[in-house]
């Protein structure tokens, strides 16, 4: 597909303004907090930023972990069928023919 | 004068009508039952309304035991703030999904669907604990009915699968009721906290914790939820997320609050939904993943009431019963849009899905305020319910919890609040162009989306409903800024670490691993050693029985010595042998 012909919200030269925006939205809530005054528990929580740098290093900490939890218990999706030996030919896991995947009681 | 009939019987009973009536008035039905059973529980008064006598069981306790034969009245109906709080929240959820649900051709699940929401407000209402238990058991079979209707593959067997787990959880929870009554004498429940009224060394605690534990999709027995719910309909889940899971918080929130063993527990469940989701790729399961994730911080907000100052306690199960009420809401709106998503398109995984925001606008718009909703961001209803838990554990400085709890608040962000609408709407272009669902399924994720952000933005009638008084200040500036600090900067871990989330057609071993391998195996290997031993022990059989037989056939056997026929004279001789050992024993 060309670029032209893409939705305007999936050409790169507005993916490119859309992180502009982002990062500008991200540095004024940083500052905002300049201006106000803060009730922290327990010191940590009131260094500047503290919501900030704490949020994004959850959250990488969260996926490195999540990410190498993955490769000791990730398995094909049909791994179920296989342990109970229910073959499948359909690789895509879609399930067999005849199936109901909207479950509305038509299969079609 | 209040109206004596539970509530929630009208759902039930309109459940049973609903097969056998043609499809208009099933369509009213399905609207005017809610509404019906809303307005009966906004009669519901406070106290106990409807007593039923039931089995006087004072027989059980010694004579001068002196007990209260009404102690052990069943009641049908009791009312107070939480009840109907959850109550409201309950029939609401009945109303929308009705509405989500006018065109499932599927009679059979929506009759099992509003039994199952009618059993619930039944357990909320019930001021006796076998009360509970009748209700809770309803649930479990009106759900699994709701799964068995989900015509996937896999229905039929995560159906089986989810209703063990669940009767392991009735027995559980039945033999700690049976511990209760003889300790309390009465079988009045939600008068105190169950672990202080029986104390820590009755079996009767742990047991009725684990029962009600199990529905909460605490650890260990998380993996029926994730497992069973997305093999549900596309109208089913919205009906299954609701109901188990936040009975279990009511439940919790009435017979134990302030045991600390509940904050452990709720953590680990927060992070076990948040990693669980981020490794998934079926996009019902993201959601299921994270309604355990959600239920944990209302079991962690359970957990915390146990301060010494009640008005901290107070601000916990404030929390935790408010975000019970706002997840609901949420978390059917996000099932709605993943629902929207799986009728019109038949897909389910995040790798056969992207740009679908084209083709159905609204179905992503709602799907990500219901995104926002369960990721607090403010001015939605999230921010106003979960935040009270975190204050509560700020304000008593518990700092593992607390620290804790802000790190999930940005891993809900991640997990749900941007990972399910980034997947399935924008990522990459599927080439997919279904159109949006049809008019009453918009119109239900428009009700629920609305709900969403008008309780964020007006939170006071929700406060309003709350067990105890509400002195929380959600929207002050420091509290917004932080809180978009927190999220915002968690979206930006997610684009960041976009590579190290790329979707993989994948499941995640849990430990229903256990139950379902490790168990088949362990049957099979049981079957197998059967039958080596069974064909031994038959040979042995056969050799020593063939011995046994050749051996009488030889003594009896019509050649064999005692066969034969004697002489008189013989048995003459013989008597007159033992007449004389006799004589000789006597003489000796």
């Amino acid at each position: 597909m060309r670029e032209k012909e893409k939705h305007w919200l999936v050409r790169p030269e507005t993916i490119r303004w859309l992180w502009v925006v982002f990062i500008v939205v991200l540095a004024v809530t940083v500052a905002w907090e300049a201006l106000l005054h803060r009730h922290p528990h327990f010191g940590i929580d009131g260094i500047f930023g503290f919501n900030a740098w704490y949020g994004f290093l959850a959250c990488a900490a969260m996926v490195v972990f999540a990410k190498g939890l993955g490769y000791l218990i990730k398995r094909p999706d049909s791994y179920y069928d296989a342990q109970n030996g229910v073959t499948s030919d359909d690789p895509a896991g879609a399930g067999p023919a005849g199936d109901d995947p909207a479950g509305d009681g038509n299969a079609d | 004068m209040p109206i004596e009939i539970p509530p929630g019987l009208i759902l039930i009973v309109a459940g049973l009508l609903l097969p056998f009536v043609p499809y208009l008035l099933r369509a009213a039905l399905l609207l005017i039952a809610p509404l019906l059973t809303l307005w009966l529980i906004w009669q519901v008064p406070d106290g106990a309304v409807l007593r039923v006598d039931f089995l006087d069981l004072s027989w059980m306790f010694p004579k001068d035991a002196k007990v209260d034969p009404k102690a052990f009245d069943l009641i049908l109906v009791q009312g107070d703030k939480l009840s109907r709080l959850f109550a409201t929240v309950f029939a609401f959820m009945a109303f929308g999904g009705g509405l989500y649900s006018l065109t499932q051709k599927n009679v059979t699940e929506l009759a099992a669907a509003f039994c199952y929401a009618g059993s619930a407000i039944g357990v909320v209402f019930a001021g006796d604990i076998l009360t509970v238990f009748i209700f809770w058991e309803l649930m479990a079979l009106g759900s699994t009915l709701v799964i068995w209707c989900g015509g996937q593959a896999a229905s039929g067997a995560a159906g089986i699968r989810y209703v063990c787990i669940h009767l392991l959880g009735g027995v559980l929870l039945m033999a700690g009721i049976m511990d209760y009554i003889i300790a309390t004498q009465s079988l009045a429940f939600g008068v105190g906290a169950i672990h202080q009224i029986l104390g820590l060394d009755r079996p009767g605690t742990w047991l009725i914790l684990a029962g009600f534990l199990i529905n909460a999709g605490a650890p260990p027995l998380s993996a029926w939820l994730p497992d069973a719910y997305p093999e549900a309909s596309y109208t089913g889940m919205v009906f299954l997320s609701a109901f188990t899971t936040k009975t279990a918080v009511y439940v919790l929130i009435r017979g134990y609050p302030g045991f600390d063993i509940l904050i452990w527990l709720g953590v680990f469940m927060i992070f076990y939904g948040i990693v669980y989701a981020l490794l998934e790729n079926d996009m019902r399961r993201i959601l299921a993943y994270s309604i355990i994730n959600q239920v944990g911080f209302m079991v962690t907000g359970v957990g915390i009431a146990g301060s010494s100052n009640p008005e901290f306690n107070a601000l916990a199960l404030n929390g935790a019963a408010s975000h019970a009420f706002t997840h609901i809401i949420y978390k059917a709106l996000l099932l709605m849009s993943a629902g929207s998503v799986l009728l019109m398109t038949g897909k389910r995984k995040c790798t056969d899905l992207g740009g679908l925001f084209q083709s159905m606008p609204l179905t992503m718009i709602c799907g990500t305020i219901g995104a926002l909703a369960i990721s607090s961001f403010p001015f939605t209803s999230g921010f106003v319910s979960k935040s009270m838990i975190s204050a509560s554990a700020g304000e008593q400085h518990l700092a593992f919890v607390w620290f804790a709890l802000m790190a999930a608040s940005a891993g809900v962000f991640l997990h749900a609040g941007i990972k399910f609408p980034w997947f399935v709407f924008f990522q990459k272009d599927s080439g997919l162009r279904p159109p949006d669902p049809p008019w009453h399924m918009r119109m239900a994720m428009l009700l629920f989306a609305a709900a969403c952000i008008g309780i964020g933005v007006w939170p006071e009638p929700l406060y309003a409903l709350l067990p105890y008084e509400v002195k929380y200040v959600p929207y002050t500036a420091a509290h917004v800024v932080e809180m978009f600090q927190l999220l915002l900067f968690s979206g930006l871990a997610f684009f960041v670490l976009l590579k190290l989330m790329k979707r993989t057609l994948t499941l995640s071993l849990d430990l229903d691993w256990f139950y379902r391998v490790f168990g088949v195996w362990l049957s099979a290997a049981i079957v197998s050693a059967g039958r080596i031993v069974g064909r031994a022990i038959g040979a042995g059989i056969t050799r020593g029985g063939g011995r046994l037989i050749r051996g009488l056939f030889r003594h009896h056997g019509p050649e064999g010595i005692l066969a034969r026929t004697w002489h008189t004279s013989s048995m003459a001789g013989w008597i007159a042998v033992l007449l004389g050992v006799y004589l000789l024993t006597f003489f000796l």
